[in-house]
């Protein structure tokens, strides 16, 4: 199974999750993190969105930061789910899953991994509101949970 | 001088169009190119004006715009990222 799919379709959570430890009896954990559209943003109710990303460099983006999850945390496994193309109020965005012997290690390195892509994966966000469409704005706190991992790479 | 494929994205994919081919004196830097592409005025001297939130990757890895440039490179400018 690759650890990183960028696609359109959607995805489910029970069986990334059974892949994800298929095998491996060594696994005791697994702590997973979904993100899904929701309908207001800013204040603005929001009917569409649309995900734009980088074909090649934001699945290599999300290897790497795979890698570095790797090597700073003990962990057996991890997988990477994030659509893109139109979506709606409601839909899946993105799936982060780890498996690790005990629970700490699987909680810190999908949270790690999540704020990684947040700030360091190309991906854009277009939504639609009574307004017309607008680009969505890089959140400064995003940034700042990177930090927290000592990661100092700016985006917004 | 040296060949430069330049590509874009979200806003500045919708301003500028996915791609460019531009030249480049050898050895010049990221920023040294945004510079070319600002001085062209209109839509780019917009999009890419010094005090917007531009990041740039070379090769597909992003980098700062202090990174110099290889000929033949693949270079892309782009809004701050929004996913997750």
């Amino acid at each position: 199974m690759p650890r990183v799919s960028i696609q359109t379709a959607d995805f489910d959570l029970s069986a990334e999750v059974a892949a994800l430890r298929d095998g491996d009896a060594g696994v005791g954990a697994v702590a997973s993190f979904i993100g899904t559209v929701r309908d207001r943003s800013d204040g603005a109710g929001v009917s569409a969105m649309e995900l734009e990303h980088y074909p090649g460099m934001t699945e290599n983006a999300i290897e790497a930061m795979i890698d570095a999850a790797m090597q700073r945390f003990d962990i057996r496994a991890a997988r990477v789910v994030h659509r893109v193309g139109p979506l709606l109020p409601q839909d899946q965005i993105v799936l982060v899953a780890v498996a690790s012997a005990h629970r700490g290690q699987a909680f810190q390195a999908c949270e790690f991994l999540m704020d990684y892509l947040k700030t360091q994966a190309p991906f854009w966000k277009k939504e639609t509101t009574a307004d017309g469409a607008r680009w969505v704005d890089a959140r400064v706190a995003d940034d700042a949970a990177l930090r927290r991992w000592g990661i100092d790479k700016a985006n917004a | 001088m040296m060949k430069i494929q330049v590509r874009y994205f979200a806003s500045l994919r919708e301003a500028l169009g996915a791609q460019e081919t531009v030249e480049l004196p050898a050895g010049s830097t990221l920023g040294a190119l945004r510079d070319v592409l600002l001085e062209r005025g209109g839509r780019h001297a917009e999009v890419l004006a010094p005090q917007r939130p531009v990041r740039c990757a070379l090769n597909q890895v992003m980098v700062a715009e202090t990174t110099v440039i290889e000929d033949g490179a693949e270079v892309a400018f782009f809004p701050p990222v929004t996913g997750g």
